[in-house]
């Protein structure tokens, strides 16, 4: 039932009374402003975990050559291992039932340009297996394809940036671009998660570049993606296998470092894996930490309001109000306080993290934010905590007698 | 109108009990202004708060209008106090944030009347101690004097058959304590039952009854000519 009157008395009460009920509102309003931001924060680090890996494939293996640091079977050190065609076919062949996807890369960095625009962008030389490498996602017209490693065409696929950048508002597919002084044909658009940089790469296939660039079969890197089905420790094994047998193949000493690096991601996967769990973990315990300090500074307001106020209900009941009466409007005037309060601290939370959100992305925060559910169940349990920490003295103070309440001076 | 019969009080002090009231018998006619005497710790407080249904006597009989009042419930005596009784207090207890007419007007709240009523009834009670002017005014904003009317008026808003005053001039200097008198007299004369706690003679003598205590029993019971407060104003 809405009894005006009795919002009356809470509105006069809270308005009367202004110092107490900011007092308890700013704790209220702060601790929730807290918890939206630290959770905010703490929110953006993660996704920014996240995003470094939604680039490439996760159970992916790198492959690069150096040079030997150390003397090996009559071999000096200081000698440059090369990877080659053979190699490649060695890896695909030999690990066919270990190995998901797997390319070359040949890097490369040309000037590129098509009518007057022009800019310098690296290049890669691929497999048609890169584009699920790599995650690169077509946009228009069609990635690499095996026919064009057959044939070595000139055909290239640009970086979504790429075509903003030399084409302008004109449609990139189809046209040629000038790379280094060879015309290449734009056989596909494609966008990256991966950020600008990537989509700032140009593709060509591996055969294409080997041959107008040298006419060798030399490769810079070999990128594969082991079999998903193996767990964290076969992919471990595959990884070393693959390095024992690579320094074999090149001759080198098992313990050189630089001659040839295999690196495996489930590696990097796991500890940022495990650094996640360490983040929500760190993440709760802010989170229930500043909720629980906001609990307790409700509380003691409360309790802190039931004792100013154990004259006027003493008052009160010597002029016939009922104890019901009592525990409401000290209840609802709580209630009302913390949940504007929390309402205002969760605004000014959310747009904080609005206004410096941008900014932190520097700092590895990125769209920080928080769910309203989790802010507006914050909110709540606070309103409930608020609700349980004033009932408690209020429910005692209305069964105070009143000739004790008002001795109470 | 009013019929206590061998009342008894103790209160507990650590492990020994105070045994504050030992026997009270008191019949107390309508139209009656009756003040109760005695020296700190003669249990007339006790008593007023009794009566007043402020505190709950251990053993013994108390009628009110042919109502018995034993073992009630919070809910009930809140009824009862409502609907019977008038408290007038030596610090005037009234609520610091609401005005005077606020203030008048809270019993009648109590009551369930509706908000134009309960201001109408409320004015009109504040007009009766002379304050009608002064109804939008905060308690601190008024004199001692005028703090204790707004009491009175407060205590009257109700229509209460009985008003209980403690030390109703305890906080007030001898002018304004008669002038208070005065207007208490005035009610009386109307026919208001009135009972007042005070251990100043002058002020007893005000009244047309005066009931002496000592240690928890009556020691004496007297009738008193009425000295009028008008003459001293």
């Amino acid at each position: 039932m809405f009894d005006i009157d009795l919002w009356r008395e809470i509105f006069q009460s809270i308005n009367m009374n202004r110092t107490r009920s900011l007092l308890s509102g700013f704790t209220v309003a702060f601790a929730i402003l807290l918890f939206t931001i630290l959770f905010g924060i703490a929110n953006g680090l993660q996704n920014t975990f996240a995003e470094a890996f939604v680039d490439d494939a996760n159970n992916s293996i790198s492959i690069r050559s150096g040079r030997t640091t150390k003397a090996h079977k009559g071999l000096q050190a200081g000698r440059r291992i090369q990877f080659k065609n053979e190699d490649f076919n060695y890896i695909k062949e030999d690990f066919d039932d270990k190995v998901e996807f797997i390319t070359a890369r040949i890097y490369k960095n040309f000037q590129a340009s098509f009518k007057g625009e022009q800019n310098t962008y690296n290049i890669r030389a691929v497999h048609p297996d890169h584009q699920f490498l790599e995650k690169t996602k077509i946009k228009e017209g069609r990635y690499i394809n095996q026919n064009d490693l057959n044939n070595r065409t000139k055909s290239v696929v640009i970086g979504r940036l790429v075509g903003e950048d030399l084409f302008l508002k004109t449609r990139a597919l189809g046209k040629y671009i000038n790379l280094g002084g060879i015309q290449f044909k734009v056989i596909g658009v494609f966008t990256d998660d991966g950020g600008d940089n990537e989509e700032r790469q140009i593709y060509m296939p591996v055969t294409t570049a080997q041959y107008l660039y040298g006419n060798n079969d030399y490769i810079d890197q070999i990128n594969l993606t082991y079999n998903p089905e193996m767990d964290y420790d076969q992919a471990l094994a595959f990884s070393t296998l693959l390095t024992k047998k690579l320094k074999n193949r090149f001759s080198v000493a098992r313990s050189d470092q630089r001659a040839v690096r295999v690196r495996n991601m489930a590696e990097g996967t796991k500890a940022i894996s495990q650094m996640t769990v360490g983040l929500t973990f760190i993440i709760l315990v802010i989170g229930f930490g500043t909720l629980i300090a906001g609990i307790v500074g409700v509380s003691n307001i409360m309790i802190f309001i039931v004792k100013e106020r154990t004259k006027e209900i003493g008052i009160r009941k010597a002029l016939g109000a009922s104890p019901r009466s009592i525990v409401s409007i000290i209840l609802i005037e709580s209630i009302l306080i913390t949940a504007i309060a929390g309402y205002f601290g969760l605004l000014l939370g959310v747009g904080v993290l609005e206004l410096v959100g941008p900014s932190l992305k520097e700092y590895f925060i990125k769209d920080p934010g928080v769910s309203n559910g989790l802010v507006i169940g914050a909110t709540l349990t606070l309103i409930i905590a608020g609700a349980i920490a004033g009932y408690l003295p209020a429910k005692k103070a209305s069964r105070i007698k009143p000739i004790v309440a008002l001795r109470n001076d | 109108m009013l019929k206590i019969h061998q009342l008894h009080k103790s209160y507990a002090i650590g492990d020994s009990s105070l045994h504050v009231l030992k026997g009270i018998d008191l019949n107390v006619e309508e139209g009656e202004m009756v003040a109760i005497m005695g020296s700190s710790g003669s249990g007339k407080s006790t008593l007023l708060n009794i009566i007043g249904m402020l505190d709950e006597a251990d053993s013994g009989e108390y009628i009110l209008d042919e109502l018995p009042i034993k073992n009630l419930t919070e809910k009930k005596a809140a009824v009862y106090r409502n609907k019977f009784l008038g408290f007038i207090f030596q610090s005037f207890n009234l609520i610091n944030y609401k005005t005077a007419l606020e203030n008048v007007a809270l019993p009648l709240y109590y009551q369930g009347l509706k908000r134009k009523e309960r201001q109408e009834k409320a004015m009109f009670h504040l007009g009766k101690v002379g304050l009608a002017d002064w109804a939008k005014h905060l308690p601190k904003e008024l004199s001692g004097g005028q703090k204790q009317r707004v009491a009175i008026a407060r205590a009257l808003a109700a229509n209460p058959k009985l008003l209980l005053a403690d030390e109703p001039t305890g906080a007030l200097d001898t002018k304004t304590s008669y002038d208070i008198m005065a207007f208490i007299q005035q009610l009386n004369d109307e026919g208001k039952t009135i009972l007042m706690v005070t251990h100043e003679e002058d002020i007893a003598n005000m009244c047309k009854r005066i009931v002496r205590l000592r240690d928890g029993v009556i020691m004496e019971d007297k009738k008193v000519n009425q000295v009028r407060a008008e003459q001293y104003v």
